[in-house]
């Protein structure tokens, strides 16, 4: 496949069918209830500095990309945030993630972003391969988090059951 | 992330290789240029040669050239060969305190921060990591080994 034969256009409701497809194949889990929420929140309603686009090659979607603009979040000035890509398995290898991130940073760079983050599952070697050949390197933000042991509403739930 | 000796003999072997697959060099032209022993560098060759990483070329001008696959080998997959298994390194540091709460959650912290460079490593291919060194990545790998050895880290 050649790079020329790649556009990269904005999401359209009619998408959504594919793009749950191809993240249920990538994945493993079909999440339509999720997928109409982007699609609503990214695509359907008024969206500055939300970005839902597509890869198309001869007119069928091979790919999609989803991210925004954040702002102030523990102090950090507004950033672009990259949180799904996906490219379909047959047309890997091609230059279409390439090709949608450097787009999708063409948008964070029109509205006077400077820097695009994403946050990428250290089991997830495939993205996190893509992303590190595009040139993106460890930030100044470390990932936290916890398990939530049950809290006293839960005990409460289970005594009452 | 602490790496051995030989764990950086073969990553300058393996990254000066793969930067032009075709290319064959012998072990005294990669020890000479980075500054370090080809005695211990045959050794890491040879281990690179059994894990099909690079090959050995015969004849005149023989040497070794990469053999592997630029856009799926890994630093992790090099640093794998050469460093030991946390398990095995966890017995060795068997010191005075190692069962007590604090040295446990030492521990912790120790395999967060593990687990945080292995998955970088695991993250980075031959070919991300050629692509975004400087036209001069020779020099500049060579510069890294300099700086190693005038770090006091033994150079054989």
């Amino acid at each position: 496949m050649s790079k020329s034969a790649i556009t990269i256009r904005d999401a359209r409701i009619g998408d959504i069918r594919t793009v749950t497809r191809l993240d249920e194949i990538h994945t493993g889990l079909a999440k339509p209830e999720y997928w109409q929420e982007i699609f609503t929140a990214y695509v359907t309603e008024d969206h500055f500095g939300r970005y839902f686009l597509i890869a198309e090659d001869r007119g069928g979607m091979v790919g999609f990309i989803v991210g925004e603009i954040r702002t102030w979040e523990f102090g950090s000035p507004p950033c672009g945030w990259v949180f799904a890509v996906n490219v379909s398995p047959d047309s890997r290898e091609g230059g279409i993630g390439s090709a949608m991130l450097a787009a999708i940073c063409e948008r964070f760079r029109d509205c006077g972003v400077g820097t695009v983050r994403t946050m990428i599952s250290r089991n997830d070697p495939l993205n996190l391969a893509f992303f590190r050949s595009q040139g993106m390197t460890a930030g100044p933000y470390i990932e936290l988090e916890k398990n939530l042991d049950p809290g006293p509403t839960d005990s409460l739930n289970k005594a009452e059951a | 992330m602490r790496l051995q000796k030989s764990t950086l003999l073969a990553l300058y072997a393996v990254l000066e290789l793969a930067a032009e697959p075709g290319r064959q060099m012998s072990t005294a032209e990669i020890a000479e240029r980075y500054g370090i022993s080809v005695h211990h560098l045959a050794k890491v060759m040879r281990q690179l040669v059994r894990a099909g990483l690079i090959q050995s070329v015969r004849g005149v001008g023989g040497g070794y050239r990469f053999s592997g696959n630029v856009k799926r080998v890994t630093l992790w997959d090099i640093i794998e060969m050469f460093e030991p298994r946390a398990e095995a390194q966890a017995l060795d540091d068997a010191e005075p305190g190692h069962a007590t709460p604090v040295s446990r959650a030492l521990d912790s912290v120790r395999a967060e921060i593990d687990d945080l460079a292995r998955a970088t490593m695991q993250s980075i291919t031959l070919k991300s990591l050629l692509k975004f060194a400087p036209a001069e990545r020779t020099e500049a790998l060579a510069a890294v080994a300099r700086t190693l050895a005038d770090s006091g880290m033994p150079q054989d």
